[in-house]
């Protein structure tokens, strides 16, 4: 069972892969320890420095759309952000996070605001998000199959370099 | 033996034949990849995940089905970008991958125009417009950089079997409607979530009217959608098509009678008029006529939806039917999609009459598109595009405002300083 407690990041809808990380800015390096100084910069250009580690991005639908670029789930982790909350993923974001370990959470985000509290426990029967503020609680059924064999393994690296192909 | 499965969509039939099972929405299966995609925007990370994934003297499964392009970063806009070229070119190398280098073109119209990407076939790329090869009847999907890796090294993917939107199309267009209009129309409809997780199938009676280049736009768009594939049904137009190479490969997919959709879209081709995409999102689109008076400050045609020899054609129709002179102040930039493209138009006198008057002729590739090379708009710049995305920042200036129309309609703008209805201009 893993618990986590992080202050949530609102977003909108529709927020695409070039608001998360601008494909300008990765021509320039792909180093997402660097690059993460640019995160979400089209959306508010300051917000990359008031994250604090543990931060959890909280969006509505269609998060990730747009460009398949993998730099826009590593600049996130590099953040220090290890988990996106959203009403519906794009499904290349949904893919390139849980190939790094970050984990997308799909549920409904429609009482998080800016600043609330968002407490995650989660374990094989499921996660739980309760919002501490509303004191709303939803449960969400386990990531099955191959995609959740990937990300209880931390991702596709470790999960190929363990099994050597998929299974 | 396997057992008697029931009507598929063309979705279902390919990952079922990819998977060696059978196949229905919702399904989660391991599927052989026919084709795999890389740019110089996504290969040199996939790199790095190839040989974490499978150690130093990791191989390519199949370096047949592996191609590179490099199209993002053309010409390198930076040194870094000019050493993940090199770094590009050493993997190919060392891995015999064929790699189409600087100049030569998009990867997705690479893998269409070589004939690469085949009916019936699973294509995927790292490139969220791979959907595009759909108008090939393949089921073409656009993925990440370690998914690329993963491909390359197993030469298999994991894929959730999508539901299918039927898209049905009907009635004839009008003068003067591209398929660009028709293509943000469907967006529209669709909204910009509204065929998440899903493939479409485009078919209907007036399918036939559509140009094969005109099918690379529909399904490119379909992305901006969500759409995770846009495969079109086979056909005459299809056919005539695969007959220009010679190849066995490949077999047309149909789905069967009786498959199961998760809705159809009916699309009334005849009621569709020139479209606008106004700033920051491709589905915020009105018809031209209806568009707030916009001055326009640069006019775009190029990359994957407005790159092709037929697009050029139609600007150039519309800049020299209102007297070939730009308006002043205009910057008119030209980004064939691919090589082969810009042969074509050297050759029947396109490109030197848009160079005569005043365009700037940019190396085929992606281009100004996502602000990775070529012309980054200035400062508060209103752009007219014939590309597929305006968000925000898209082409590298978060102050200029992005707008998607067809060729006509950009040439109309390059021709008039504001967004013009093409059909205004006779």
């Amino acid at each position: 069972m893993t618990n986590h407690r992080g202050r949530a990041r609102r977003l909108g809808d529709d927020i695409n892969t070039d608001y998360i990380i601008a494909s300008a800015r990765k021509k320039e390096t792909l180093d997402e320890n660097v690059l993460k100084q640019y995160l979400l910069e089209a959306v508010d250009p300051a917000f990359a420095a008031t994250v604090r580690a543990g931060d959890v991005l909280v969006a509505g639908a269609n998060f990730g759309c747009g460009s398949a670029m993998e730099v826009a789930a590593t600049v996130v982790l590099a953040a220090g952000i290890p988990i996106v909350l959203a009403r519906s993923f794009a499904r290349s974001f949904y893919r390139n996070a849980i190939n790094n370990g970050l984990l997308p959470i799909e549920c409904d985000t429609s009482d998080i605001v800016e600043g609330d509290t968002i407490a995650l426990s989660i374990d094989a029967s499921g996660t739980t998000i309760v919002n501490e503020r509303t004191g709303r609680r939803e449960t969400r059924a386990p990531l099955g199959g191959i995609a959740g064999d990937i990300l209880a393994a931390g991702g596709l690296v470790p999960y190929l370099r363990r099994e050597g192909r998929f299974s | 033996m396997t057992a008697p499965s029931p009507p598929q969509t063309i979705s279902e039939k390919i990952l079922s034949a990819k998977s060696g099972s059978n196949a229905v929405a919702g399904d989660v299966v391991v599927c052989d990849v026919d084709l795999v995609l890389g740019t110089d925007a996504s290969a040199p990370m996939a790199i790095g995940y190839f040989e974490r994934m499978g150690g130093r003297g990791a191989r390519v499964h199949d370096a047949s089905r592996v191609v590179f392009a490099l199209d993002h970063y053309a010409p390198p806009s930076s040194p870094a970008t000019k050493g993940f070229h090199d770094q590009v070119r050493a993997f190919a190398k060392k891995h015999s991958v064929r790699l189409f280098e600087v100049g030569e073109g998009i990867s997705h119209q690479i893998a269409v125009e070589r004939g690469l990407a085949h009916p019936g076939m699973l294509v995927v790329g790292a490139d969220s417009h791979t959907v595009t090869c759909g108008a090939v009847n393949a089921f073409a999907t656009g993925v990440g950089s370690s998914d690329l890796a993963a491909a390359m090294l197993t030469g298999q993917l994991w894929f959730r079997v999508p539901e299918t939107i039927r898209v049905v199309l009907e009635g004839s267009r009008a003068p003067g409607v591209s398929a660009k209009d028709v293509a943000l129309t469907l967006v529209s409809t669709l909204g910009a979530d509204g065929a998440e997780y899903h493939a479409l199938e485009f078919t209907g009676p007036a399918a036939r009217d559509f140009s094969f280049d005109d099918r690379l736009v529909l399904s490119n768009l379909a992305v901006e959608a969500g759409a995770k594939a846009a495969v079109w049904h086979p056909d005459a137009v299809l056919a005539a098509r695969v007959a220009r190479f010679a190849s066995d490969q490949g077999e047309p997919v149909f789905p069967d009678a009786g498959a199961r959709y998760a809705r159809e879209l009916v699309i009334d081709v005849a009621s569709i008029t020139p479209t606008v995409a106004l700033p920051h999102s491709p589905d915020n689109v009105v018809p031209i006529a209806q568009a707030p008076e916009t001055p326009i400050h640069m006019v775009f045609l190029g990359t994957c939806t407005g790159g092709r020899v037929a697009d050029y054609h139609e600007a150039l129709a519309v800049l020299e039917r209102g007297g070939g002179k730009l308006a002043n102040g205009v910057q008119l930039v030209v980004t064939p999609a691919s090589s082969a493209v810009e042969r074509q138009l050297a050759a029947d006198g396109t490109l030197v009459k848009l160079a005569r008057m005043g365009a700037t002729i940019t190396m085929p590739g992606c281009g100004a598109c996502c602000g990775t090379s070529g012309v980054i708009p200035g400062d508060g710049m209103n752009v007219l595009s014939t590309a597929n995305r305006n968000f925000k920042a898209r082409m590298g200036n978060a102050t200029a405002s992005i707008y998607l129309a067809s060729p006509a309609a950009c040439a109309a703008a390059a021709l008039t300083g504001r967004i013009t209805d093409p059909r205004s201009l006779v």
